[in-house]
């Protein structure tokens, strides 16, 4: 759950989340302050501090989604971020994704976008298609 | 990649999966020659199932990374192929019979040879599972289009690139349903509800996490579908909580309009093959009843992946079945019948749902032997304990365990041979007081 709960004033700011560092999956409170320091509460080790920390400040996730292939013995390749985006960058990368066209024959590996959606981040194949034979 | 196949084989190997692979490389490695391990796939490639879940995740126990399923099994593919291993692709096994002097007759078909006869020594089921389908679940109410099993879903969008529909409502927090969930967000249509029937999701955290709480999907738990409107195409369905007994709740209905409901309740290991030849099954898991080698009660047929046991990690199953491909290739080099050995059993105490494997012949288990079991309900403050006939000698603490997530412990040699007159091992889960 990410719901963010404004007290009078907007400060300080506090979010739920759970943990996902472990199968335990402790529910963590986390506080933002005005000053820029966040609190972590809720977490039974480090891990999850640092956790609640980082999906606080700066969410990021990989996304996993497919390209449309011309020529290609699928219709679509499968590909990734070659790294982690921002998470409020998914929604762009996906538009990015839907708008591009990859052309057979695509290598596993391959960058199919640079890039994508200014992130910085490429996207590749994580798949090999071959060509469609035509005869 | 067709392969060359002379109809004599020392392994031949039920699907091309990621058990398949691992397993026919396991056997390569401890010395089966390439040519005389066999790998027959129903599919037109390699991979089986790693080839639609194109999320990632896959591999940070074996590589140390996060590998979407195709890029998995490209790993694998990549091993097979180097060792030279022949596949049969578009190809299926009818049957599996055997012969009197333990050899093992498989009969299998294809379009362009039609049926055959491969002639092995020895047997490894990698045939995976199947998802249960709606036929085993009891909903009442028409059959309209856009009911689909989760994992048909996920093939239409991520190998056909077609959409199943534009409002889905998902049924059964498993694993595919959660990525499913989050795969047809991206794609533009509107998950509104994963209905969930009992009180705890049979996902993993990090798929709740990741693929619902991300996208603000509702997750309801102790909820089940009872109704789904429409004859032509689902246009809703009424879902409604349920009490202990898992039975709706009257006066708790709630009806929600939707053009698809996907269904993600559970797996089942598909044996009909092993049935058939006389390979016994365990209840719990639907899978083989298997001893420390992964061996069925057939002598020379062996079992891993989800055919054995459903696994939520692939990186398991590899090793599992890279450990069901050594132990073949032993047995095909001069292994023994062990049928009427003496062997320990392994048992499920309380709060223990199943264990793999369930026998262990001592002599032949490895100097430390894994033990992978679920346990049967949520505990908090768990403590497993492990007993050698009537004596406790292990105990251990753990905060969480859950169904959902497969569980293992591993089991000296040395302690077994030490304990005399050691006839049973059983596993227990107790809550701790606190």
């Amino acid at each position: 759950m990410q719901e963010k709960e404004k007290l009078p004033g907007g400060w300080p700011k506090k979010t739920e989340l759970t943990c996902i560092r472990c199968p335990i999956g402790c529910m963590l409170t986390v506080t933002e302050n005005q000053d820029g320091t966040i609190g972590v509460t809720g977490n039974t080790c480090s891990r999850g501090e640092e956790y609640g920390k980082k999906e606080t400040k700066d969410p990021t996730r990989t996304v996993t989604s497919t390209m449309k292939v011309k020529n290609g013995t699928r219709p679509v390749v499968p590909v990734k971020t070659k790294g982690d985006i921002p998470k409020g960058k998914i929604a762009d990368c996906m538009e990015a994704l839907k708008r591009a066209e990859a052309e057979a024959p695509v290598r596993i590996g391959d960058i199919l976008l640079k890039n994508v959606a200014g992130t910085g981040v490429d996207i590749v194949a994580t798949k090999s298609i071959g060509k469609e034979k035509t005869d | 990649m067709r392969g060359y196949m002379d109809k004599k084989a020392d392994i031949v190997i039920v699907g091309g999966g990621p058990a398949g692979l691992a397993a026919a490389a396991g056997a390569c490695k401890e010395g089966v020659k390439a040519d005389r391990i066999c790998i027959v796939e129903r599919d037109g490639e390699l991979g089986g199932i790693l080839n639609q879940c194109i999320h990632n995740g896959f591999g940070l126990h074996t590589f140390k990374e996060e590998l979407t399923g195709p890029e998995y099994a490209a790993r694998y593919i990549g091993q097979v192929e180097e060792m030279g291993i022949p596949c049969l692709l578009h190809t299926i096994v009818v049957d599996i019979r055997m012969e009197a002097d333990g050899r093992k007759k498989v009969t299998v078909m294809n379009r362009s040879d039609g049926m055959f006869e491969i002639e092995a020594g020895a047997v490894i089921l990698a045939m995976g599972c199947r998802e249960r389908p709606r036929g085993a679940l009891n909903i009442p109410g028409y059959r309209p289009a856009g009911i689909y099993s989760a994992g048909t879903a996920q093939h239409y969008v991520n190998i056909e690139g077609r959409m199943p529909g534009k409002e889905a409502v998902i049924l059964g927090s498993g694993d595919i349903g959660l990525i499913m969930a989050r795969r047809m967000t991206l794609e533009g249509a509107k998950v509104k509800l994963v209905a969930e029937l009992m009180p705890y999701s049979g996902g993993l955290k990090r798929n709740i996490v990741q693929c619902l709480d991300d996208y603000g999907i509702p997750l309801k738990l102790s909820h089940t579908v009872v109704d789904i409107d429409g004859k032509e195409r689902v246009k809703g369905v009424t879902v409604a909580e349920v009490d202990k007994n898992r039975r709706p709740v009257p006066g708790t209905e709630e009806y929600i309009s939707c053009d698809t409901l996907l269904l993600s309740c559970g797996l089942i290991p598909e044996n009909e093959l092993s049935l058939d030849m006389g390979v016994a099954l365990n209840p719990a898991t639907s899978g083989p009843v298997v001893n420390e080698s992964l061996e069925t009660n057939i002598p020379g047929v062996f079992a891993c992946g989800n055919v054995l046991h459903v696994h939520d990690l692939v990186d398991y199953v590899s090793e599992e079945a890279e450990n069901a491909g050594k132990n073949a290739a032993v047995y095909v080099q001069g292994g023994k019948n062990k049928t009427g050995e003496e062997s320990v059993a392994v048992r499920c105490g309380g709060g223990v749902r199943y264990t793999v494997p369930s026998i262990i012949h001592i002599a032949y288990m490895p100097e430390e032997q894994v033990i992978r079991f679920r346990v049967g309900n949520v505990y908090k403050n768990a403590c497993l304990t492990v007993r050698f006939n009537d004596k406790v000698v292990m105990k251990m603490n753990k905060r969480v365990m859950a169904p959902g997530e497969m569980e293992q412990i591993k089991l000296k040699k040395n302690r077994l041979e030490e304990f005399e007159g050691l006839r049973e091992i059983t596993l227990s889960v107790q809550e701790e007081d606190s």
